[in-house]
C-alpha cells in the first residue's frame, strides 16, 4: 500500500492541517532564545497583523467602494453583523450555542469512534498479517471511494438526526487513523519486539507495551488530520440533510443568497478546528512526553 | 514453563549449549538461498565465558538467534540444558548490538520488564529493578528515559535489564561495539564483576580479539563464507581478571608476555 506511507509521512511533519496553518509562522524559528528571538518574534507578529489589515481592510474597502459586489462577496463589517446577530437573536433554526453544538457534538463523536476502530483496526491488520492480506483489496476500493458520497446514504438510512453525520464524520476520521496505525504498526523496530519476546512477554504483551506506544506517534500524528476530517464529515452530513447545525445555517444562507452567512459559518468553523488543534497539540505533548524535543512539537504550538 | 524441572543434574546442566552440525541457510528475495552457517558445531558449558569472534557477515549473529529460540536451524541441532530449542526458552538473555530499550519508559520500567512480563508482583518488580540500577551504578537515575542517557549508561541499563531475569544464559551481541575504547573497558570489567555473581553461561560475539581474549574462558574463531568454526582457543588466565584493559595493553595475555610492549600483538 502506498498512500498509507505517502498519508503518514505528511503525518509525523505535524499533519496537513498544522502545516497550513503554519504557513503564517512559517518565519519563525523553534529553538531561537534570547532577546534577538524576542525582536524577531516581534516583527513576525507585526507582520502577521499587516497581513490581516491589508486582507480584511482591502475587502471591506473594496466592497465598501463597489469595485466588488458585497451580494456576492460579502463584506466583513457585514460577516461580524451577521455573528452578532446570530449571538443575539438566533439563528432561523434555534440559537447559535445549539447550532454549534450540534456540529461539535457530532464532529466529536465521529472523532471518538473512528479513531477507536482505526487504532483497533491498524494495530490487528498490522499485527495479523493473514488478516491484512485477506483484506486488502477491500480496504483499497473503500479507500479509493470518494467517502464522501456515502453521506448521501447515510442519511437515507440513520436519518436527519445527528446519527448519519456522527456516522459519516467516524468513517472519514477511521481511514486517516486506521492507515497511520497500521503503517506505525508495521514499523516497529524488530529489535524492541525480540528483545521483550526473550524477556518473557507474551503476544499481548509485546502489543501493549512494544507495539502500541510505537505506533502512537504515528497514530497522534494522525489525529490532526483526523479531526479536519471528523468536522467535514459533520458539516457534509448537515449540508445533505438535517434539522440543525452549522452546516445547515449555511445552507441556509446559501439558500437566500446571503454570503454573509456562509462567510460567518465558516469562521466559527474555523475557530472550532483552531481549539481542536490546539487541545491535540497538548494531547500530543503529553503522550510523547517520553520523546526528545522534536520539530513536530514546535510546528503545533 | 520448565519451573517443574527437579533440582538434579538435568538443572546444574541447564545452562549448557550444544551446537552440532548445525547449518542455516537464507532465503534471498531473488530465490536463491543463501548459506550463512555451514556445520557449525561448538559447545559451551555451564558457567562458561565463550567468546566469538570472526569478521563481519560469518554469521556470530545468526548462531545467536537461534541459541535464543528466534530463529531455526535449516540442519542440525541446537540444544540448550540438553533439549532442543524450540522457542524462547525462560532462562536465557540476550543484549543486541543496537539499544533495545523502549524510549517511552523510564530507566526503571525498562528494567522492570523481564519480571513484570513473568508475573512478577509490580512493588517486587520493580524493587528488584531498582537493585539492579543500583549494581550497575546507576542509582538515581531511576526516572530519566533512555535518550537521556549516554551511550555508556545506556548500556549499563541493558545489562541490568538482561541480568535481573537471572538467566542460565546470555547471549551477548558486540554489546560495546558502539562505546569508546575507556568506556568499553569499564563495561568489560563491570560485566565480569556482573558475571561472576551468577555464573550464566555466555555466548559473547566480537570482531574485537583483544576484548575477546580479555573477557573469555574459550574463544571461538569462525570465518565467513560461509560461517563456519575455524578454532576454538582455551584462554587461561587466572580469575578474576582484574582490570580489562591492563590485559588489553599488555597485563598479561598469553601472546603478550613481556610488560613492555606499548600494545598488545594479538592481531
Amino acid at each position: 500500500m502506498t498512500s498509507p506511507a505517502a498519508q503518514a509521512r505528511t503525518g509525523t511533519n505535524g499533519g496537513s492541517l498544522a502545516e497550513g496553518t503554519g504557513g503564517r509562522s512559517a518565519g519563525r524559528r523553534p529553538r531561537a532564545a534570547g532577546g534577538r528571538s524576542r525582536g524577531r518574534k516581534l516583527r513576525v507578529h507585526a507582520a502577521q497583523l499587516a497581513v490581516f489589515v491589508v486582507i480584511f481592510g482591502g475587502w471591506q474597502l473594496f466592497t465598501s467602494l463597489k469595485i466588488v459586489d458585497p451580494f456576492f462577496f460579502g463584506q466583513p463589517s457585514g460577516i461580524v453583523r451577521t455573528l452578532v446577530d446570530w449571538a443575539r437573536h438566533g439563528t432561523g433554526f434555534g440559537s447559535l450555542w445549539q447550532q454549534i453544538w450540534v456540529t461539535m457534538e457530532e464532529a466529536i463523536l465521529g472523532f471518538l469512534i473512528g479513531t477507536a476502530g482505526g487504532v483497533l483496526v491498524g494495530v490487528l491488520l498490522g499485527q495479523v498479517r493473514f488478516l491484512s492480506e485477506v483484506l486488502s483489496p477491500y480496504i483499497k476500493a473503500l479507500n479509493a471511494l470518494p467517502r464522501i458520497v456515502l453521506g448521501a446514504l447515510f442519511v437515507v438510512v440513520f436519518g436527519l438526526g445527528i446519527e448519519s453525520k456522527v456516522v459519516l464524520a467516524s468513517f472519514l476520521v477511521f481511514f486517516v487513523v486506521f492507515f497511520n496505525a497500521f503503517q506505525g504498526v508495521r514499523e516497529v523496530d524488530g529489535n524492541l519486539v525480540n528483545n521483550a519476546r526473550i524477556l518473557g512477554a507474551s503476544r499481548l504483551q509485546v502489543v501493549r507495551n512494544v507495539v502500541i506506544p510505537s505506533a502512537m506517534t504515528w497514530i497522534i500524528a494522525s489525529l490532526h488530520v483526523a479531526f479536519g476530517f471528523a468536522v467535514i464529515g459533520a458539516i457534509v452530513g448537515e449540508i445533505l440533510g438535517a434539522q440543525h447545525g452549522l452546516g445547515v445555517v449555511i445552507t441556509n444562507s446559501q439558500n437566500n443568497f446571503e454570503t454573509n452567512g456562509i462567510f460567518a459559518g465558516m469562521i466559527i468553523i474555523t475557530v472550532i478546528a483552531l481549539v481542536a488543534e490546539w487541545l491535540i497539540g497538548l494531547l500530543e505533548r503529553r503522550l510523547l512526553a517520553w520523546r526528545p524535543q522534536t520539530t513536530t512539537e514546535a510546528s503545533t504550538l | 514453563m520448565r519451573s517443574n524441572t527437579p533440582r538434579d543434574s538435568q538443572l546444574a546442566q541447564s545452562g549448557r549449549i550444544e551446537l552440532s552440525g548445525v547449518t542455516k541457510r537464507f532465503q534471498t528475495p531473488g530465490g536463491t538461498s543463501f548459506t550463512a552457517l555451514r556445520d557449525v558445531t561448538m559447545t559451551v558449558e555451564p558457567g562458561e565465558f565463550c567468546a566469538v569472534v570472526g569478521p563481519s557477515g560469518c554469521g556470530k549473529s545468526t548462531t545467536l538467534t537461534m541459541v535464543a529460540g528466534l530463529d531455526r536451524a535449516s540442519e542440525g541441532t541446537v540444544s540448550v540444558g540438553g533439549e532442543p530449542v524450540s522457542g524462547i526458552g525462560r532462562g536465557t538473555s540476550f543484549m543486541f548490538q543496537t539499544d533495545a530499550l523502549l524510549p517511552w519508559k523510564t530507566v526503571l520500567g525498562n528494567v522492570a520488564m523481564g519480571p513484570l512480563f513473568r508475573g512478577v508482583p509490580k512493588k517486587n518488580a520493580l524493587a528488584d529493578a531498582r537493585d539492579w540500577l543500583r549494581m550497575v551504578g546507576l542509582a538515581g537515575f531511576e526516572d530519566r528515559h533512555p535518550h537521556q542517557l549516554s551511550g555508556g549508561m545506556r548500556k549499563r541499563v541493558s545489562l541490568a535489564a538482561a541480568l535481573i531475569n537471572e538467566p542460565k544464559i546470555l547471549l551477548m551481541d558486540e554489546p560495546f561495539g558502539a562505546l569508546d575504547v575507556q568506556t568499553k573497558a569499564i563495561m568489560s570489567n563491570e560485566l565480569l564483576t556482573l558475571w561472576d555473581q551468577s555464573k550464566p553461561s555466555v555466548i559473547f560475539v566480537t570482531h574485537d580479539l583483544e576484548e575477546a581474549i580479555a573477557l573469555a574462558d574459550k574463544v571461538v574463531v569462525m570465518t565467513a563464507g560461509p560461517g563456519t568454526v575455524k578454532d576454538v582457543f582455551a584462554v587461561d588466565l587466572p580469575r578474576p581478571r582484574g582490570a580489562v584493559q591492563e590485559i588489553r595493553f599488555g597485563g598479561g595475555s598469553p601472546s603478550c608476555t613481556t610488560r613492555s610492549g606499548s600494545r598488545c600483538a594479538t592481531r
